[in-house]
């Protein structure tokens, strides 16, 4: 079993495991929101998770490396907490802040995150840009809030795991990313109704529960 | 919100869908059986991404989510005068997100979308090949080069004049005979 360092405390993790997960079981918080376990390869598209490892010349994201013997590893220089700060700033310049009505305060990735690297939920200097949906309620069950979505695509993962396909995509490209549930209405052999897996997953609050069925009807 | 399919575009996706056995039901044929589509229908309906996800088996949400990525595809169809706004680097520069908001403004529909009385059409292009005029937006097949947003108005309303005056003369031509 390789053992190595991070931030000076010994750790013990099996061969192969990723490091993001070995810090983090090991109750090293390193942020991160796109990284799940069963995602291969990982997406790496929050740009949260960097780490500096001895001997490469700058930061990488840790949830694409594998733990190694005598691994020397530190989640708190000045270049990886500018990297996070500068992917947070950004991921919160497109962002709706508006968490007092938002079903995830207090449980939101993002303020966690924000928390720990001292940023502030309304960054200054980034220009905003907010989508024109504020609610996309196509969906039978669910209501998703595009202004509120890291697109980290999670939310896509666990209803392939758990159906064999996914109900939800990633539709448009660049800005205009959304998650779609084009088609969904039809899949009337589906158990959105009683899965819910996708709404647990979220790491804010961009995919909720209908608060009613007959909403939807109506 | 969407129109029922046109009697021809019925028969014409029927024929596509008659060719989808040339086609191995893999996923890796989705992008190729989306352009034949597009092809002979110019865009794709939500009735063809559903015949191409049940041919493929795999879900609608996910032929959408290809399709929706790549510029080549379009939803709506095309009208019959259809405006291309350049957004190419020198385009930009020179503000033609400015005269494709414009345009949108003055058709009321977004870029990729089709009037609802199906003249007109908005999509952007990434360059044309004649930066030296930016910006630059093409209406049916003449490109019109430095343009503005006060052109704007007067462009479409040209169209407007060209097709009237070309019913008159119909109805001066029927009346003559």
């Amino acid at each position: 079993m390789p053992k190595f360092l991070v931030d000076n405390k010994e750790i013990q993790a099996k061969q192969g495991t990723i490091l993001l997960k070995a810090c983090l079981d090991n109750e090293i918080y390193i942020p991160n929101l796109c990284y799940l376990e069963g995602i291969d390869p990982p997406s790496v598209s929050c740009r949260m998770c960097f780490v500096k490892i001895e001997g490469e010349r700058q930061p990488v994201p840790s949830c694409t490396v594998t733990v190694k013997d005598d691994m020397v590893v530190k989640t708190d220089t000045p270049a990886v907490r500018q990297l996070q700060r500068t992917a947070l700033r950004l991921l919160l310049s497109v962002h709706h802040v508006d968490c007092k009505n938002c079903q995830a305060n207090k449980k939101c990735e993002l303020q966690r995150m924000a928390k720990f690297l001292k940023v502030g939920l309304k960054p200054k200097g980034l220009e905003r840009h907010l989508r024109e949906i504020e609610i996309d309620r196509s969906h039978p069950f669910l209501d998703y809030y595009p202004n509120r979505c890291v697109l980290c695509g999670k939310c896509i993962h666990v209803c392939r795991e758990k159906n064999g396909q996914s109900a939800l995509t990633f539709s448009k490209r660049g800005f205009d990313t959304v998650i779609s549930f084009y088609g969904v209405k039809d899949l009337s052999t589906f158990e959105c109704e009683n899965c819910n897996a996708c709404i647990d997953i979220c790491p804010v609050g961009a995919l909720i529960l209908k608060e009613s069925k007959e909403e939807f009807l109506k | 919100m969407h129109e029922e399919l046109t009697p021809e575009e019925k028969e014409a996706l029927k024929h596509v869908v008659s060719k989808f056995d040339s086609f191995e039901k893999q996923r890796g044929n989705l992008i190729p059986i989306l352009q034949m589509v597009q092809n002979k229908l110019s865009y794709l309906p939500p009735e063809a991404i559903k015949i191409v996800s049940e041919y493929l088996e795999i879900f609608e949400c996910e032929v959408f989510g290809v399709a929706t990525f790549y510029n080549q595809f379009r939803f709506h169809p095309p009208g019959k005068h259809p405006i291309k706004v350049c957004l190419g680097t020198a385009c930009h520069v020179r503000a033609g997100d400015i005269i494709l908001e414009n345009f949108e403004r003055k058709l009321g529909i977004h870029a990729g979308e089709t009037t609802a009385d199906k003249e007109f059409s908005i999509e952007k292009v990434a360059c044309v090949g004649c930066c030296a005029l930016a910006p630059v937006a093409i209406i049916d097949e003449t490109v019109h080069g430095h343009m503005a947003p006060s052109k704007v108005e007067g462009l479409l309303m040209r169209i407007e004049i060209e097709k009237e005056m070309e019913e008159r003369a119909k109805i001066k031509d029927e009346s003559g005979r």
